[in-house]
C-alpha cells in the first residue's frame, strides 16, 4: 500500500526537520519527505494532516511486557497495544521475566510472540547473569546473537564488584552494550522511600541517594578500566547527573536515561502513603528533580524511558512498604515528555529526540527517525486535543498509574507501524 | 511545595473520624482529647468509672504485631466504655494463609464492626485501612511501623500537663532512638502542636532520621548540653536489634554516652519530670536510681493511658453521631418545607 500524509508538520530530530510538508510511504517503508512526490509515486490513500503533527514512533529503552511470566500483569499483545496508543513503536524489554531472559530460548519466545502481535518492534534485553542472580555469567554472546540489543540486570544490580568487572570485560570483548542500574543493596537496606524530609516525618524506611551514587561511582570506575559500552538506566539523583557529566567529559563510553515520572513527581507525592507512588528507584527530592531536568536539557541525560511495570491491582492494594513498586507508564511517556515542553524545560525538538533518535542511537538502530528506507513507524498527533488520564480507560492490563486526573496538551491521533495503522484514537 | 494532603482522619465538619496520626491535627483537637480524658478520672480517688457511652458498639482490636501493654490498655478502655470487644491476633491467622489484608478487613466489617484499633509493622498501614473501610467504620492507630503511635503520645502529653499545667513554653528533651520510634514521631508532633517552646533530641546520628529538621527538632550530640534547663526528659527504649545492624557498638557504650543518670539529670531544671513509654531497659537507657526516683512519672503513665484511649474513642463516636443527627435534621427540615409548600 502506498500512503501519503499531506500538509502536516513533520518533526524528525534525527534529520533536523521541522516543517509543514508531505510524507510518502510504500511497502511499509518511508519513501521520502517533501512537497514533491518521489518519481512514479501514486498514493492508494491520502491523509490530510492539516493542523496536525507527524513524528517518528517512540523508542522506549525500558518497558516490561509481562511475558513470559506471571509476576506482572499483561501479555506482549496487550502491552504492545498500550505502547502504540502512547506512540511507542519500539520497545526494549528487560530480562526480569519469568523465566528470566538468560537464554536464547526465552529471547526467541519473546521475539515470536512479538511477531504474532505485530503491533510494535519488541527488542529483548538479555540477562547479564544467570537468573539475574548476580553470580554466574549467562551466555552473553549467544544472547547477543539471538537478537538481544543489550544485556542488563533489570532491578537486581550485581553487588559483587569482581563479578561486575568480569561481566564488563567480557561484554567489551564481544562488543555488547550493558544497561546498568546502579544500586548498592546494603545502602538500600530494604528501604522503600527516598531518605529525605518526607521519610523522616512518615517513618518510611529510607533509601539514601548514596545507595545509587556509591554504586554509580564504582560502576564508572570499572567502565573506565574495562572500556565496556555502558548505559545507565533510571538515574534519580542530582549527584548522579554530575557524575555522568564528568564521565562523559572524560570520554567514557557512557550514556544514561531517566524515567519520565522522576521528572514530574517527588518524595512529597508519597505524603499520603499512596502505593501508586511506590517506585524503584524512589521518588527523590525537589532538588533532584530539578537537576534531572537540567541534565536532560544539557544533554547529560540522553533518553527518557517509561520503565513500564504493569501490576495486578492486588500488588498495589497493600500498605506502602508492602506494595510492589512500579508504574504502568507506556501511555504517559510521550505526554510526560511533552509536558516538559509546556513547562519550558526542553524545546519540542529536544524533547522528541529524548524519546526517538537518541534512545535508538544508544542501541545502535535506525529506529526513531523518518529517514528514507526506514520502517514507516510514526505518530500523527493533534496538538489541539487535550485529554485527562483516566485509569479506567487505560489500555495496559496494569492500571497502576499515579497520574489519574492529570491533564495533558496534545494527543496521539494515530500510530503507524510498518506503514499500517496500529492505533487510532477516534476510529471512523 | 505540598506539605500535607487532605486529612482523611477528619470528617466534613473538621472533627475526628479516625485517629491515625497527630500530623495535621489542630490545637483544639488535642486539648479536647486531654480534657475529655481528664473528665474520666475521678478527682478524689483517681479511678476511672465504668460508663455506658459505647454500649452496643463493636470494637475489634486488630493486632498484626504482638503487643501486650497497648492491647491491654485499649481493651480496658473499651470495656470501661461498655463496648463489645473482640481481640484478633492476625499475625498468627489469616494473612499468613495468603488472605490479603483487605480480605481480612472486609470479612470483619461484615461482622458488623464499628471500629478497628490497628497495630501493624508497616508505616502507613492504619492510613491504608482507613482508606478502605466502609464509611461508618472508624480506625484508631495503635502503632504503625515507624510512623505513628498517637494514643501513646497523647497520654505522654496528658502526663506532662498533669505535672506542668500546660505544654506551652516547656522545653522537652528526648533521649534515644528517634529514627526507629513511632512513639517519638508522634510525641514530637503532639508537643509542637501544643506549642512546646523547644523540642530537643539527644542521640547519635545512627538513631536519628536523615532530616531531623523536617520534624522541627534540635539535635544534641552531647547529653549534658541537651538536658541543660529542660522541664521534661523523655527516655526512649533502645531495641536490641540496633546493635545487630551496626547502628551502635554496645548497650554499655550507649549507657556511658547517653544513659540517664542522676548526675546528668541534675542539668535539667530541678523540678523536671522523667518519662519513659516503656518497657524500661534498666542500665541501658536509664539508671534505676532515676527510673524509681522522685522525678520519675513512669508508672502514672500507664493509668492515664486508659483515660486517654477512652477519650479518643468516645470523641470519635460522638462526632459520628452528631454528624448523623445533623443530617437527619436537615432531611426533616427539607421534608417540612416540601409539605408546607
Amino acid at each position: 500500500m502506498r500512503l501519503m500524509v499531506e500538509n502536516i508538520r513533520i518533526l524528525d530530530p534525527q534529520q533536523d526537520i521541522d516543517q509543514v510538508t508531505n510524507l510518502y510511504v510504500a511497502r511499509g517503508r518511508i519513501l521520502g519527505i517533501g512537497k514533491d512526490a518521489p518519481e512514479g509515486f501514486e498514493a492508494d490513500r491520502i491523509i490530510n494532516g492539516t493542523g496536525k503533527w507527524l513524528f517518528p514512533g517512540l523508542v522506549d529503552l525500558q518497558a516490561r511486557l509481562a511475558e513470559p511470566g506471571s509476576h506482572y500483569e499483561g501479555t506482549i499483545a496487550s502491552e504492545t497495544k498500550a505502547a502504540v496508543s502512547g506512540g511507542i513503536t519500539t520497545i526494549c524489554c528487560p530480562p526480569d521475566t519469568m523465566p528470566v531472559n538468560d537464554s536464547q530460548a526465552v529471547t526467541e519466545l519473546i521475539q515470536r510472540r512479538a511477531r504474532q502481535a505485530a503491533t510494535a518492534f519488541v527488542l529483548p534485553i538479555g540477562a547479564i547473569t544467570k537468573e539475574l542472580g548476580g553470580q554466574y555469567l549467562s551466555n552473553m554472546a549467544a544472547l547477543k546473537n539471538a537478537g538481544c540489543i543489550a544485556l542488563s540486570q533489570a532491578n537486581s544490580p550485581i553487588q559483587n564488584s569482581l563479578t561486575l568487572k568480569n561481566a564488563m570485560a567480557y561484554a567489551a570483548s564481544n562488543d555488547i552494550l550493558l544497561m546498568l542500574r546502579s544500586e548498592n543493596k546494603n545502602l538500600k537496606n530494604n528501604g522503600v522511600a527516598h531518605s529525605g524530609v518526607v521519610s523522616s516525618r512518615l517513618g518510611l524506611t529510607e533509601i539514601p541517594a548514596s545507595a545509587e551514587t556509591a554504586a554509580l561511582a564504582r560502576d564508572l570506575i570499572l567502565v573506565e578500566e574495562t572500556g565496556v559500552r555502558a548505559h545507565f538506566s533510571l538515574i534519580s539523583t542530582a549527584r548522579s547527573v554530575e557524575m555522568i557529566a564528568d564521565a562523559k567529559k572524560r570520554g567514557l563510553p557512557v550514556t544514561c536515561d531517566v524515567a519520565a515520572h522522576q521528572l514530574h513527581l517527588t518524595e512529597y507525592d508519597v505524603m499520603d502513603f499512596d502505593s501508586l507512588f511506590h517506585v524503584t528507584p524512589p521518588l527523590r527530592s525537589h532538588d533532584d528533580k530539578a537537576a534531572l531536568r537540567v541534565g536532560l536539557k544539557m544533554g547529560v541525560i540522553d533518553a527518557i524511558v517509561s520503565d513500564h511495570t504493569p501490576l495486578d491491582r492486588d500488588d498495589k492494594l497493600l500498605p506502602f512498604g508492602e506494595s510492589a513498586p512500579g508504574i504502568s507508564s507506556l501511555e504517559t511517556l510521550l505526554a510526560l515528555t511533552l509536558k516538559l515542553v509546556d513547562e519550558g524545560v526542553l524545546d519540542l525538538n529536544q524533547a522528541l529526540a529524548k524519546v526517538t533518535n537518541h534512545p535508538a542511537n544508544i542501541i545502535g538502530l535506525h529506529h526513531g527517525s523518518l529517514e528514507t528506507g526506514n520502517s514507516a513507524d510514526f505518530c500523527i498527533f493533534d496538538p489541539e486535543a487535550n485529554w485527562t488520564l483516566d485509569r479506567k480507560e487505560m489500555i495496559s492490563r496494569g492500571d497502576n498509574s499515579p497520574f489519574q486526573g492529570w491533564e495533558f496538551n496534545g494527543q496521539i491521533e494515530a500510530t503507524y507501524f510498518q506503514g499500517r495503522p496500529v492505533y487510532q484514537n477516534n476510529p471512523v | 511545595m505540598r506539605l500535607s494532603t487532605p486529612n482523611i482522619q477528619l470528617n466534613e465538619k473538621g472533627k475526628l473520624r479516625h485517629f491515625l496520626t497527630l500530623e495535621g491535627l489542630k490545637h483544639h483537637h488535642l486539648t479536647e482529647i486531654l480534657d475529655v480524658a481528664e473528665s474520666f478520672i475521678d478527682p478524689l480517688t483517681g479511678e476511672i468509672n465504668k460508663l455506658d457511652t459505647l454500649h452496643g458498639k463493636a470494637i475489634m482490636n486488630l493486632f498484626f504485631e504482638p503487643s501486650t501493654r497497648t492491647l491491654t490498655t485499649f481493651e480496658i478502655a473499651e470495656k470501661r466504655l461498655s463496648a463489645d470487644v473482640v481481640n484478633l491476633n492476625i499475625e498468627t491467622s489469616s494473612t499468613k494463609k495468603g488472605e490479603t489484608l483487605l480480605d481480612t478487613l472486609w470479612n470483619l466489617e461484615a461482622m458488623l464492626a464499628d471500629m478497628f484499633v490497628v497495630r501493624h509493622s508497616e508505616s502507613g498501614a492504619a492510613h491504608f485501612i482507613a482508606k478502605h473501610v466502609a464509611p461508618h467504620v472508624h480506625v484508631v492507630n495503635a502503632g504503625d511501623g515507624q510512623h505513628a503511635h498517637p494514643t501513646q503520645a497523647m497520654l505522654d502529653v496528658f502526663t506532662i500537663r498533669k505535672h506542668k499545667g500546660d505544654i506551652f513554653d516547656l522545653k522537652v528533651a528526648i533521649i534515644g532512638d528517634v529514627q526507629h520510634s513511632r512513639v517519638v514521631r508522634s510525641q514530637i508532633q503532639a508537643l509542637s502542636i501544643l506549642e512546646a517552646r523547644e523540642i530537643r533530641v539527644i542521640g547519635p546520628k545512627t538513631l536519628l532520621p536523615s532530616h531531623p529538621e523536617a520534624l522541627g527538632i534540635h539535635v544534641y550530640d552531647n547529653v549534658e548540653e541537651g538536658l541543660e534547663g529542660v522541664d521534661v526528659v523523655i527516655n526512649v527504649r533502645l531495641q536490641n536489634e540496633r546493635m545487630k545492624s551496626a547502628l551502635l557498638p554496645s548497650e554499655k557504650e550507649f549507657f556511658n554516652l547517653y544513659g540517664l543518670t542522676k548526675e546528668r539529670l541534675a542539668y535539667a531544671k530541678p523540678d523536671a519530670i522523667v518519662m519513659h513509654p516503656g518497657p524500661i531497659n534498666r542500665g541501658v537507657e536509664i539508671d534505676s536510681e532515676v527510673a524509681d526516683g522522685e522525678q520519675s512519672v513512669i508508672l502514672e503513665q500507664v493509668t492515664y493511658g486508659i483515660a486517654v484511649r477512652m477519650a479518643v474513642m468516645s470523641i470519635i463516636f460522638r462526632n459520628a453521631q452528631e454528624l448523623q443527627e445533623e443530617k437527619r435534621q436537615a432531611l426533616l427540615d427539607l421534608n417540612m418545607m416540601e409539605t408546607s409548600e
